[in-house]
C-alpha cells in the first residue's frame, strides 16, 4: 500500500469506500422470510386487538345532547338567544355502576377551533404575563384588541373571547333528594400549560395587574375572578381557560370538563337516577353542544364507545 | 456546433474589414501617406466572469434565470407580501442556503480565474521600443510591438517570427498547452528581416483573428530605402501562438499581430455548451405534473372555501369575527390572496432540496468514477477523468455507440509489417534474422524466392526515408544534441552504435515513424535535418544528403503527401506517398496491376497500406512547379484552393515503386468490450477516416461483424455498377436494402450459434464518406434517402462508416441523435478528428491516447483505454441510472405524502390555510429528516453488485430507454404517495374521534394531530427507503437509523424548551405528551405497517426483479454461457468475408 503510494500520486486510493466495496449486508427478502415475519406481526396485532376488544366491553359512554333543538327537551327553552342565564335540566338513570374514574367532557360540533385566523387571534406574550402586552395587545387579536373606548382587552383575541363557559352540576337523586356529585377540576389541563407556558403577571393581588384593561366582551367575569373559590385557579392559569386555549384539531371536538374522583363517587357512579343542571351562558346558532361521560380507558378508540342511554 | 460558432465568427469578420494592417514597431512606412495608428484591443486576457462590483447582481441574476430558483423566489416573495400561513423563513431559508452555496462556489471559481488571468497579464516581458529593450507587463503589449522571448518562456501574444537566435532561422515550439501535442514544431522566420530590427520598416497585412489554430494567411511588405517593397508570404509556420512555449532556441524576436482576447488561444477558449441529461428532462416533466397538482389543490381549496363560506353563518362565525378592514376588502382580491396562500401552503410538494440533492449526488457520485482503480492505467499513470458530473446516469442509457477506429479500437502504435517493392513482397516476420539478412552486403534476402532489383529496392527505401515530416528528437540541452549527432557520425565508422536507439522520432502521425523505422530495418536510416538538407545513411553506411525543396503537405482530401528534393548529383526528385485510391489514378496502369493485389490483401488483413510513387523532375518542370507553389503560397485569398490546384498539377505522371503495410494492433480487450456492449443492447457504429477494407477487417477482429453477419455495402464501388447515374443507383440500392433489412426480416435461421442474441439475422451496414454525402445532400428528396438510410441502419447491429471527414462523423451522430425516439448516443475517440463527434453526442468520451489531448479536453469523460468503457457503462452507468431514477421518484413520492395530509386538513379547518405541521417540521422535513438516507442511497446503492453487472451485460437492457423514469413507474410512486397520505390523515383522524387519548383524560389539540401525522410520515418514508435498499453499508445504517433518531431527539428538544426567539410555543411538550399516550403509540405503529403493506406484498409476491441480484453465487452459473464465446480466438481471419458481402 505504502509502496504503491510512493510509486505514484495519481493512482486512486485503494480503499473500500472509494472502490465502492464497503462491506454490505444485502437483505434477501424472499417469501420464505417475509411471510413468517408477516404472520408473526399479524399475530401480535391480533393479540392486541383481542385485548382491546375485551377491555372495551366494559367501557360505557354516556352522551347527551343539550343543544335544545328538539321541543321535547328541557333545554328547548334555552334555545332562545335573548334569554341569558338560562338553566335547564337533563335527567337520566344508570342501571349499573358506571365504573370510575369518570371523565366528564363537554363537546361542540360544527365549531372550527382549527381556523387559522381564530387560532392566531391571541397574544402569547400577554398570556405569559408580560405587562407590556396588557396595554398594547398584538394586532392579531383584532377585532378583540381594544374595546370601543380603546381600552385594551385582556386576554385579547377571538379564542379567549369565545371561551366555553356553560356550567354543569350533576346530582344523584337519592330518595327524592338531590345529592351533589363532586367534580374535580384540578389537572384537567396539561401540566406544562398550567405551570410553564401560561403565566399570570407577578403582581399581587392579581386584580391590580388588570387595571386599565377590560374583560373580553363575551365574558361575564373578568379573568382574575374566574374561580372565586381557588385563588390559584384564576387569571391565565385557570384550568378551564387552559383547556379551551388548546385548540381542537377537528370541528367536532370534546374537551375535558371535570373528573369525578372524590368521595362516594371515587369508584364510579352507582346505579340510580341522576339530574344534570346546565347553566347556559351564551347560545349561538349553528353549533351543537353535548356532554359526554366516559371512564378512563387506555387506548380507547371510537369503536369501543357505546352510545347507550 | 463548433462549426456554427466559427461561421458566426467569420461572418462577423467579413462584415468588417477583411484584413488588418500592422506597422512593425509602430514605425510609419514610406508607402502610406498618413500614418494612422490602428486601434486594436489590448493584450489583457479576461477569462473571469465577474468583478467585485458586479458579482452580486450578475450572479444573482444568473442563478434566478434557472426556472426552479425563480419559482422558489416567487413563492418566497408571495410569503413576504401576502398574509400567509407559514412564515417566509420556511421557504426563504432553504432558498437562501442554496443561493449562497452556489454563489460561494462560483465566486471561488471566478477568483481562481482572476488569479490565473493576473498571472498571465502581469507577467513581465521584454519589448523593443525605439531600439531600447524595456520590460513591460504582458497586458500592456500593443499590436505592432516587437517582443523578445527567451527559451522556455511562453509567447505573450500571437507573434510573427522576425528573428531567431538559431542559425537556420528557425525556432522550435511546443504547443502542449494548446492542442496537447508535445512534439517540437519548427517555425520559420520571415526571410529578409533578419538584419537590424531597429531599422526595419515593414507592414504586416493579415486576416482578421479567427480561432483555427492551424490556419493563418498574411503578407509582409518590407521597405528598404526607396526600393520597391519586398513582399513575403506569411503562413502558420511563421506565426507563434500565445500559449505555446519556445524550446531549443535561445531567444527570438517577433511582432505582435493578435493580442489579448483576439489571440487564437483566447478565441479557442470558449466554454463547451452545457449538456443536459435525459433524466433532467424527466424531472422537468414530473415537475410539471406536480405543479399542476399544486395549482389544482390550491384552486380546489379556494373554491371550497368560498362555497363553504356562502352558507349562512359560516363566513363569519360568532366566535371569529372579522375586523373592519377585512370586511371592506374586495372579494376577488381576497380570493386571489387566498389562492396564493394555498399555493404557499402546498409549495413544499416541489422542494428546493431536490435540486440540491440531485446536484450533490451527481457531483459526489462522479468522484467514484475518478477514484475507480480499475480505470487506472499504469502505462500513462493516470486514471479516469470526469469533466462533467451532469451525465453520470446517462451512461446507463446509451443506445448508440459511435467509435473511432484508429487509436480507439486499435492501439495506434504502428508497426511496420511488410512492404512490396515493384510487385515483390518483403516480409519481415522474424526481425532479427531479417535485419541481419539485409545488412549483409552481398544483397538482400527476401522471404520469397523472387526479389526486386537492387536499384528499385534502394529507391523505395530512399523514398521512405525522405518522404515524411518526421523530426529527430533532440535532447533538451544543446550539448546533448550535438553529442547525439557525434554518436551518429561515429556510427558511420562501423561502431556498434545504433542511432535510432539513442534518438526518437517525432511526427504528427505514428505511421510516419513506423515507416521511417521500417526503412531503418532495411538499412536506410534517416539522420535528421541540417538546415535545409535531409541526411540519410544508406546501407553502405554512407551519408547521403538531399536538399529539401518543397513539402507538399498531407491533407485528408488529397490523402497523400509529397516532397521535392534535390540529390547530390543535382537530380530533382519528387517522392509521393498516399492512399492507394489517391495514388493509383496518378501512375501507370501496368504498375498498378502488379501492386494492387498486395495492397488489397494487406488491407483485408487489417493493415494500413500506403503506396509510394516517385517522379524525376526536369529543371524546366521544377522551375514551373516552384513558381506555381511560391505564387500560391503568397496568395491572400483562396490560398488553400490555389495550393491544391498546384499540388494536383505537380503530382501527376509518377511511377509507382511500392507499397507498405503497417499494422495497427487492436486495443486490449477491444473485442470483449464491443461484444459486451452489443449484448447490452447497444448498437455500435464505427466511424473512421480509414479505408473500407482495413476498417472492415478491424470490425471482424473486434467481433462487431460476426461470421453470420450479412453485410450490406453502400460505397462508391457498389454505386458505380451498371454505369448508370449514381443517384438512381443509390435509390435502387437503398430500396433493396430497406426491403431486405427492414420490411421483411428473413425467417429464423436454424444454425444459430450465439446463445445470447435472438435468432434474428444480423446485418452489418457499410457506407463510405462519398456515398454518405450523396445520401445527405444529393437531391430535393434527400430527406427520403436519409430516412431510408436511417431505418436500414437502425435494423443493423453494426454500422461501419469509412472514409469519414470529422464533420461527417458529427453529421451522422446528429442524424441518429435527432431520429425518432431520440436515442442516447455516445461517441468515443482519441484524436482531434473525433472532437466534433464527441461534442455532438450526448456523451463524449475521450481516450487518453497518443494523438494529443484534444479529444480528452473536449470530452465529458476520459478513460485511459477502450476496455474501461465496459465498466463505465455497464457498471457505473447502470448503477448511477438506477440510483438517480430512484432518487427522483422517491423525492416526488415523499413530498406528495407529506403535503397530502396538509391538503386534506383544509377540509377540517374551514379551508383557512391552517398548516397541519409546525413550521419547524415543514422546513426541516426535506432538509434534515429525510434527506440524508436518500443521498446515501443514491451514492452507495448497488442493487446488483458490480461484478454481476459486468459479467451479465444483458442486465443493461433492463434499464434501457429510461425504464425507471417513465410514466408507469411514476404513476406507481404517485399512487403509493396518495395511498399513504390518505392513510396517515384519516388514520389519525380516526384516533382523534376519541377524546381521552391520555389516561388522565386530558385532550390533544391540533398540533398533536399534526405531530402524530408527521411522526408516522417520517418513519414510513424512511422505512420505505430502507426496504428499497439492497446494499446496506454502515453508512446506510448510520444515516437511516440516525435520521430517525435525530427526528426523535430534535422533536424532544424543539418541544422541550421555551425558545426565546419564538412568539408562539406551539409545540411545547406536544411530542412528549404524544409519547405518553398508549393509543397514539399503537396507531403510529399500525399506520406505519399499513402504509408499507402494499410494498411488502409486492416485494414478496413479485418475482425477483433482478435475476442475479443478490449473491455472487449465481454469477458463476450465468457466466457459463458466455465463457464459451469469449474463448473464441481473437482474430478470425480464416473465413472469406467476400462470401458474405452482397454486391
Amino acid at each position: 500500500m505504502m509502496k504503491e503510494e510512493l510509486e505514484t500520486t495519481n493512482r486512486p486510493d485503494n480503499t473500500a469506500f472509494t472502490q465502492q466495496r464497503l462491506p454490505a449486508w444485502q437483505p434477501m427478502l424472499s417469501a420464505g422470510i417475509v411471510i413468517p415475519g408477516f404472520v408473526l406481526i399479524g399475530l401480535a396485532f391480533i393479540g392486541i386487538g383481542v385485548a382491546l376488544f375485551i377491555t372495551s366491553q366494559n367501557i360505557t359512554v354516556l352522551e347527551k345532547d343539550y343543544t335544545g333543538v328538539e321541543t321535547t327537551s328541557d333545554c328547548y327553552k334555552c334555545s332562545n338567544p335573548s334569554d341569558k342565564n338560562c338553566t335547564c335540566k337533563l335527567e337520566f338513570s344508570l342501571s349499573n355502576l358506571f365504573e370510575g374514574p369518570v371523565f366528564f367532557y363537554y363537546g361542540l360540533s360544527n365549531y372550527f377551533q382549527s381556523q387559522r385566523s381564530y387560532g392566531a387571534s391571541k397574544d402569547e406574550y400577554q398570556l405569559s404575563g408580560d405587562l407590556d402586552y396588557f396595554k398594547t395587545p398584538i394586532s392579531a387579536c383584532s377585532p378583540y384588541q381594544y374595546d370601543a373606548n380603546q381600552n385594551p382587552i385582556v386576554p385579547c383575541g377571538s379564542l379567549a373571547n369565545s371561551m366555553f363557559n356553560d356550567t354543569f352540576k350533576l346530582y344523584q337523586i337519592v330518595n327524592g333528594t338531590k345529592k351533589l356529585v363532586p367534580f374535580d377540576g384540578k389537572g384537567i389541563a396539561w401540566w406544562t400549560d398550567y405551570n410553564i407556558k401560561y403565566r399570570n403577571p407577578s403582581v399581587t393581588p392579581l386584580k391590580n395587574a388588570f387595571n386599565g384593561t377590560v374583560k373580553p366582551s363575551f365574558w361575564s367575569k373578568p379573568a382574575y375572578e374566574l374561580d372565586t373559590s381557588d385563588p390559584s385557579n384564576n387569571g391565565f392559569v385557570n384550568q378551564d381557560f387552559l383547556v379551551w386555549m388548546r385548540r381542537a384539531a377537528l370541528p367536532d371536538f370534546r374537551k375535558l370538563y371535570r373528573r369525578i374522583t372524590e368521595g362516594d363517587y371515587a369508584r364510579g357512579l352507582p346505579a340510580g337516577n341522576y339530574s344534570l343542571e346546565i347553566a347556559y351562558s351564551i347560545f349561538h346558532y349553528n353549533m351543537y353542544r353535548y356532554m359526554e361521560m366516559s371512564i378512563s380507558q387506555w387506548a380507547c378508540v371510537k369503536g369501543c364507545r357505546l352510545k347507550s342511554l | 456546433m463548433l462549426r456554427r460558432r466559427l461561421n458566426r465568427l467569420f461572418g462577423r469578420d467579413e462584415r468588417r474589414v477583411d484584413s488588418r494592417t500592422i506597422y512593425v514597431g509602430h514605425r510609419p512606412c514610406p508607402a502610406t501617406d498618413a500614418f494612422i495608428p490602428p486601434k486594436f484591443c489590448d493584450n489583457r486576457i479576461v477569462s473571469s466572469k465577474y468583478t467585485v462590483w458586479n458579482f452580486l447582481p450578475k450572479n444573482l441574476f444568473e442563478q434566478f434565470r434557472r426556472i426552479a430558483n425563480f419559482y422558489f423566489l416567487i413563492i418566497f416573495l408571495v410569503q413576504v407580501i401576502v398574509d400567509t400561513p407559514t412564515s417566509p423563513v420556511t421557504s426563504g431559508l432553504p432558498l437562501f442556503f442554496v443561493i449562497t452555496v452556489t454563489a460561494i462556489k462560483q465566486g471561488y471559481e471566478d477568483w481562481l480565474r482572476h488569479k490565473a488571468d493576473n498571472e498571465v497579464n502581469k507577467y513581465l516581458v521584454t519589448v523593443l521600443e525605439d531600439g531600447r529593450r524595456t520590460r513591460k507587463e504582458s497586458e500592456k503589449i500593443k499590436v505592432g510591438d516587437v517582443v523578445e522571448v527567451v527559451e522556455d518562456e511562453t509567447f505573450p501574444c500571437d507573434l510573427i517570427l522576425l528573428q531567431s537566435s538559431r542559425e537556420d532561422e528557425t525556432c522550435f515550439v511546443t504547443t502542449a498547452s494548446l492542442d496537447g501535442e508535445s512534439n517540437h514544431k519548427t517555425h520559420y522566420t520571415v526571410p529578409d528581416t533578419e538584419k537590424g530590427l531597429e531599422s526595419l520598416s515593414a507592414t504586416v497585412e493579415c486576416e482578421q483573428p479567427q480561432p483555427d489554430l492551424y490556419k493563418f494567411v498574411g503578407r509582409m511588405h518590407i521597405y528598404k530605402n526607396d526600393q520597391e517593397p519586398a513582399v513575403r508570404s506569411l503562413g502558420p509556420e511563421n506565426l507563434l501562438l500565445k500559449g505555446a512555449t519556445l524550446k531549443n532556441t535561445q531567444k527570438i524576436y517577433g511582432v505582435a499581430v493578435y493580442s489579448g482576447m483576439e489571440t487564437k488561444m483566447a478565441l479557442n477558449y470558449q466554454g463547451k455548451s452545457q449538456k443536459r441529461s435525459v433524466v433532467e428532462k424527466s424531472i422537468n416533466a414530473f415537475l410539471l405534473v406536480y405543479l399542476c397538482i399544486l395549482v389544482s389543490k390550491a384552486l380546489v381549496c379556494t373554491t371550497l372555501k368560498y362555497v363553504w363560506q356562502s352558507q349562512p353563518g359560516q363566513e363569519e362565525p360568532w366566535y371569529n369575527q372579522k375586523t373592519q378592514k377585512e370586511k371592506d376588502a374586495n372579494l376577488y382580491l381576497n380570493m386571489f390572496t387566498d389562492f396564493l396562500s394555498f399555493m404557499v401552503l402546498f409549495n413544499f410538494i416541489i422542494p428546493v432540496s431536490m435540486y440540491v440533492t440531485v446536484e450533490m449526488q451527481k457531483f459526489l457520485g462522479s468522484f467514484f468514477i475518478s477514484w475507480d482503480k480499475d480505470f487506472f492505467d499504469p502505462e500513462i499513470q493516470e486514471g479516469a477523468l470526469v469533466n462533467t458530473s451532469d451525465l453520470n446516469e446517462e451512461l446507463g442509457q446509451v443506445e448508440y455507440v459511435f467509435t473511432d477506429k484508429t487509436g480507439t479500437l486499435t492501439q495506434n502504435s504502428m508497426e511496420f509489417i511488410e512492404c512490396c517493392i515493384d510487385g515483390f513482397q518483403y516480409k519481415n516476420r522474424d526481425s532479427s534474422t531479417e535485419l541481419d539478412g539485409f545488412c549483409v552486403t552481398d544483397g538482400p534476402v527476401s522471404m520469397l524466392q523472387q526479389k526486386a532489383g537492387r536499384e528499385e529496392e534502394e529507391l523505395f527505401l530512399r523514398a521512405l526515408c525522405l518522404c515524411h515530416t518526421v523530426q529527430v528528437k533532440e535532447s533538451t540541452g544543446q550539448e546533448d544534441g550535438v553529442g547525439d549527432q557525434v554518436d551518429g557520425v561515429l556510427g558511420l565508422d562501423g561502431e556498434m552504435v545504433h542511432p535510432a536507439e539513442l534518438r526518437g522520432f517525432i511526427a504528427s502521425s505514428p505511421d510516419e515513424v513506423a515507416l521511417v523505422k521500417g526503412a531503418m530495418k532495411y538499412g536506410f536510416t534517416f539522420l535528421g535535418m541540417e538546415s535545409k538538407n535531409m541526411r540519410v545513411m544508406n546501407r553502405d553506411k554512407d551519408v547521403e544528403t538531399y536538399e529539401l525543396l518543397h513539402v507538399l503537405n498531407f491533407d485528408p482530401v488529397r490523402r497523400r503527401m509529397s516532397v521535392i528534393v534535390r540529390s547530390n548529383c543535382g537530380d530533382i526528385m519528387l517522392f509521393c506517398k498516399g492512399a492507394d485510391s489517391s495514388i493509383f489514378p496518378r501512375v501507370r496502369q501496368e504498375e498498378v496491376d502488379r501492386i494492387s493485389m498486395h495492397v488489397e490483401r494487406n488491407a483485408t488483413e487489417g493493415y494500413r497500406t500506403l503506396c509510394v510513387a516517385y517522379k524525376l523532375l526536369s529543371s524546366e518542370e521544377y522551375a514551373q512547379a516552384d513558381a506555381g507553389l511560391r505564387e500560391a503560397r503568397l496568395a491572400l485569398d483562396d490560398r488553400e484552393e490555389k495550393l491544391m490546384a498546384v499540388y494536383n498539377q505537380v503530382e501527376t505522371g509518377m511511377s509507382l515503386i511500392g507499397a507498405t503495410a503497417v499494422e495497427d494492433r487492436l486495443q486490449e480487450e477491444a473485442a470483449e468490450t464491443m461484444e459486451a456492449l452489443q449484448r447490452a443492447g447497444m448498437k455500435v457504429w464505427v466511424l473512421t477516416g480509414d479505408k473500407m477494407e482495413t476498417a472492415k477487417s478491424t470490425c471482424y477482429a473486434c467481433r462487431l461483424f460476426q461470421r453470420g453477419t450479412e453485410l450490406l455495402e453502400l460505397t462508391v464501388r457498389t454505386l458505380e455498377d451498371g454505369g448508370r447515374r449514381r443517384e438512381e443507383r443509390l435509390h435502387e440500392v437503398l430500396l433493396d436494402y430497406h426491403k431486405r433489412a427492414v420490411q421483411d426480416p428473413p425467417p429464423v435461421k436454424t444454425r444459430v450459434t450465439r446463445s445470447w442474441t435472438s435468432a434474428k439475422q444480423d446485418y452489418g451496414f457499410i457506407i463510405d464518406g462519398a456515398t454518405l454525402s450523396l445520401v445527405f445532400n444529393s437531391s430535393p428528396d434527400s430527406s427520403h434517402y436519409k430516412s431510408l438510410f436511417l431505418q436500414i441502419c437502425q435494423n443493423c447491429t453494426t454500422v461501419l462508416c469509412c472514409r469519414m471527414a470529422p464533420l461527417q462523423k458529427a453529421q451522422i451522430v446528429n442524424m441518429v441523435k435527432n431520429s425518432k425516439g431520440s436515442p442516447i448516443t455516445l461517441s468515443i475517440g482519441d484524436g482531434a478528428n473525433d472532437v466534433s463527434m464527441i461534442l455532438e453526442a450526448h456523451i463524449g468520451i475521450g481516450i487518453k491516447g497518443k494523438e494529443g489531448r484534444q479529444a480528452v479536453r473536449n470530452s465529458d469523460y476520459a478513460i485511459p483505454k477502450l476496455k474501461h468503457l465496459k465498466k463505465l457503462l455497464l457498471g457505473h452507468g447502470h448503477l448511477y441510472y438506477v440510483r438517480i431514477a430512484h432518487l427522483v421518484q422517491y423525492f416526488f413520492y415523499k413530498n406528495l405524502c407529506f403535503i397530502l395530509p396538509q391538503f386534506l386538513y383544509q377540509f377540517f379547518c374551514g379551508s383557512s390555510q391552517q398548516p397541519l405541521y409546525d413550521a419547524a417540521y415543514l422546513t426541516m422535513y426535506n432538509i434534515c429528516f429525510t434527506s440524508m438516507p436518500i443521498l446515501a442511497y443514491s451514492l452507495l446503492e448497488q442493487h446488483i453488485c458490480m461484478e454481476v453487472l459486468m459479467s451479465n451485460a444483458t442486465l443493461y437492457r433492463d434499464v434501457a430507454k429510461n425504464a425507471m423514469l417513465r410514466w408507469s413507474p411514476f404513476l406507481y410512486w404517485t399512487l403509493l404517495g396518495v395511498y399513504q397520505g390518505l392513510l396517515f390523515f384519516f388514520g389519525v383522524r380516526f384516533l382523534f374521534s376519541n377524546p381521552a387519548l391520555q389516561d388522565n383524560g386530558q385532550v390533544f389539540g391540533n398540533w398533536s394531530y399534526g405531530t402524530i401525522v408527521f411522526t408516522v410520515l417520517v418513519f414510513t418514508v424512511t422505512l420505505k427507503l430502507a426496504m428499497d435498499t439492497r446494499h446496506w453499508t454502515w453508512i446506510n445504517h448510520f444515516v437511516i437509523w440516525g435520521s430517525l433518531a435525530f427526528y426523535m431527539v430534535f422533536s424532544f428538544f424543539w418541544g422541550g424548551i421555551i425558545w426565546p426567539f419564538l412568539r408562539q410555543q406551539r409545540l411545547y411538550f406536544v411530542f412528549a405528551n404524544m409519547l405518553r399516550s398508549v393509543s397514539a403509540w399503537l396507531v403510529i405503529i399500525l399506520l406505519i405497517l399499513l402504509s408499507l403493506l402494499p410494498e411488502i406484498l409486492l416485494l414478496v409476491l413479485r418475482k425477483p426483479r433482478w435475476p442475479h441480484s443478490r449473491q455472487k453465487k449465481p454469477l458463476v452459473q450465468s457466466g457459463e454461457g458466455e465463457t464459451q464465446s469469449s474463448a473464441r480466438p481473437l482474430l478470425m481471419r480464416t473465413f472469406s468475408d467476400e462470401s458474405n458481402t452482397i454486391l
